[in-house]
């Protein structure tokens, strides 16, 4: 594989009538990171989301996707290209006439696996993966509390063992408890997998725990990317009062000070 | 090592390598993921072909990738085991360790048994008389609210009752016409060649005119409005549900049946009338137009006649069949409403089970009012 990156965005303009959302967004994210994306509410994180699973095309720019650019894909390879992405929506979006197994077992059932055997034995897997046991398998999407439905989600789109997974908000609406859960399971299965992960997200928790990459978007830009520490050191207005708030302090408070502290060293220095 | 056989595919590699001892050896490499095989059917039949060879070697060392859903694959083809000899790199071994050690919980088939059977039809009988119960109920707080708004009429929701008169009426003036019109000539086409055969072409005016005033004009208009605006009252209502807009109402203290059965209930009761008055006009046109072309009688004839063949009384009785059947309409769209879960399955259900039970009970009080009124505004 020569590609070294997982996601490629090259001056993407994205604008919904008169209103510019994105403005020049230029982003290469290396293989195997999990990368937080985030900025205020209504600042385009989701657009730019559905722009990379190929929902939303936008105005000027090309995305890369494992390579290849969504531009010029042809539908057969897109097709297979999905195959290796997986992607959360924010609330699980499981079909609700299909059981959690069934609802489990479709991307199986969708690439014309037959053998019940074969599905079972996966399905089974993956949801012991994502810590739900086998009789809950026979449970309507309605029956399900919020995190199960984000557990079955994460499942059905961990059967197929993408290489990219794009989650949005994942863990909005979970008690503290579940949260922790999800960002531990996770985290377990992105040793296991290796796979990349983008995350749109609010939570500030899961960029300390799991994020190896972030990027804050804010003024219709990329205004920061790169490690938790380098963002903390970003001077940009918004990361300023994002990062550096109290509530953010309670998070980030050693490396937020840390850093403040180096940023001292290097101005006296 | 002699390569001898190649089956190079996208990404997934499979080779059969004769080796010195003249033993054969089934090297794989590249990338064994699901979604490759899935492209290259070949490549599964040609494993399990090779599986079946207990003298074959396996080599997986230079498998690049192996997802858990081929490594499954490969521990089926080799009889849910390990194949003697097997090399291969120690983070795919844990994928097949994995398989090795899992336990499938088994599926219970369902079983049927007389007392399964008994609840089934219980729960169904009580649903069904839940359902009737839940009617009722509407209806009860439907005549509650109408005495409340008697007594206070400035809490009336005007604009709500506004939008469905336009939604429900004023939108569907198009679609009532055309049905209308058009069954108009079909049924003056038919008539019109029986009553040529007796002579009696004059009488078509009065079943035209008895038929579609009293009988098929308000039951158009029902049935259209059942299909067009009664599911979607319902959909509406459902939706509410999923987006939890009926427990913000709740939360405020407003009265769903105030605010969302009433305005229906009024605005189907006046205007499926009015709609029943337009869609007879249009066949009655339609049959007009059809009975000139066909038996010569013209359009002065036609009219000059009709108050005579059709006593008025059949007039006030097809614009109280409509009244009533505007009124089960709506009842009948937000009882189905209420009863949509949040998911879309419920919602296509509810919706289909609102249209097919409105257009039913249309049908039925169509049936009551002709037995009431049988010997009532005959010529």
């Amino acid at each position: 594989m020569s590609e070294p990156y997982a996601i490629r965005l090259e001056h993407i303009w994205t604008s919904f009538g008169d209103k510019v959302v994105h403005k020049d967004i230029n982003l290469a994210l290396p293989k195997g990171e999990i990368l937080g994306l985030v900025g205020a509410s209504g600042c385009g994180k989701t657009v730019l989301l559905r722009e990379i699973i190929g929902l939303q095309i936008p105005n000027k720019g090309e995305i890369f996707v494992m390579g290849e650019s969504l531009k010029t894909i042809s539908s057969s390879h897109g097709k297979r290209l999905r195959n290796h992405c997986g992607v959360l929506f924010q609330k699980g979006a499981l079909f609700s006439v299909l059981n959690v197994f069934e609802n489990i077992a479709f991307p199986l059932r969708e690439l014309g696996v037959e053998d019940e055997e074969f599905i079972k034995r996966l399905v089974f897997m993956n949801l012991e993966n994502v810590g739900l046991s086998a009789k809950d398998a026979w449970l309507k999407p309605a029956d399900l509390s919020g995190g199960m439905t984000k557990r079955v989600a994460l499942a059905r789109t961990l059967i197929l063992e993408p290489s990219l997974l794009l989650l949005d908000e994942p863990t909005s609406g979970l008690d503290p408890i579940s949260s922790q859960d999800f960002v531990d399971l996770l985290s377990g299965l992105h040793q296991d997998l290796k796979f990349t992960v983008i995350l749109v997200t609010h939570d500030l928790d899961i960029l300390q725990d799991l994020c190896t990459q972030i990027a804050v978007l804010a003024d219709q830009q990329l205004v920061a990317f790169g490690s938790l520490a380098s963002v903390l050191a970003c001077q940009h207005p918004f990361v300023q009062r994002y990062f550096h708030n109290q509530r953010a302090q309670r998070v980030f408070g050693y490396q937020a000070q840390t850093q403040s502290q180096t940023q001292q060293g290097q101005l006296n220095g | 090592m002699n390569q001898a056989d190649t089956h190079l595919k996208t990404q997934a590699i499979l080779e059969i390598v004769e080796q010195e001892a003249g033993n054969s050896c089934i090297r794989l490499s590249g990338d064994w993921t699901l979604s490759n095989l899935a492209i290259e059917s070949a490549l599964q039949k040609h494993i399990k072909q090779a599986a079946g060879d207990s003298k074959l070697h396996w080599d997986l060392r230079s498998v690049n990738i192996l997802d858990s859903a081929t490594a499954l694959l490969l521990w089926q083809a080799w009889g849910q085991s390990v194949p003697v000899g097997l090399e291969i790199k120690p983070e795919h071994q844990r994928l097949l360790d994995k398989w090795q050690s899992q336990e499938v919980p088994a599926l219970d088939s369902p079983i049927f048994s007389v007392e399964q059977t008994a609840a089934y039809l219980s729960q169904r009988i009580w649903e069904a008389f839940e359902q009737l119960l839940n009617f009722i109920a509407i209806l009860g707080q439907l005549v509650l609210d109408s005495v409340n708004l008697l007594r206070h009429p400035s809490d009336i929701p005007w604009s709500e009752i506004s939008i469905t008169i336009y939604d429900a009426g004023v939108r569907a003036l198009g679609i009532t016409a055309l049905v209308g019109f058009l069954i108009g000539i079909v049924l003056s086409y038919l008539s019109a060649l029986q009553l040529k055969l007796f002579g009696a072409e004059i009488y078509i005016i009065d079943i035209l005119g008895l038929s579609v005033i009293r009988e098929l004009g308000p039951l158009l208009a029902a049935i259209l409005v059942a299909g067009r605006s009664g599911s979607a009252m319902t959909a509406q209502i459902g939706i509410m549900r999923v987006t939890e807009e009926l427990d913000a109402l709740s939360a405020m203290g407003i009265s769903h049946s105030l605010r969302l059965v009433l305005p229906k209930v009024i605005a189907l009761t006046v205007s499926l009338p009015l709609l029943s008055v337009w869609t007879s006009v249009a066949a009655l046109i339609g049959g007009m137009f059809s009975a000139q072309n066909t038996l010569d009688i013209s359009y002065q004839q036609f009219l000059l006649k009709l108050p005579d063949a059709v006593p008025l009384l059949n007039v006030f009785i097809g614009l109280g069949k409509s009244a009533v059947f505007g009124l089960m309409i709506a009842l009948i769209a937000c009882h189905f409403g209420f009863r949509i879960k949040p998911n879309t399955e419920s919602l296509g259900n509810e919706t289909t089970n609102s249209v097919v039970a409105a257009i039913t009970v249309v049908i039925m009080v169509d049936a009551v009012f002709a037995i009431l009124f049988m010997d009532v505004g005959m010529p």
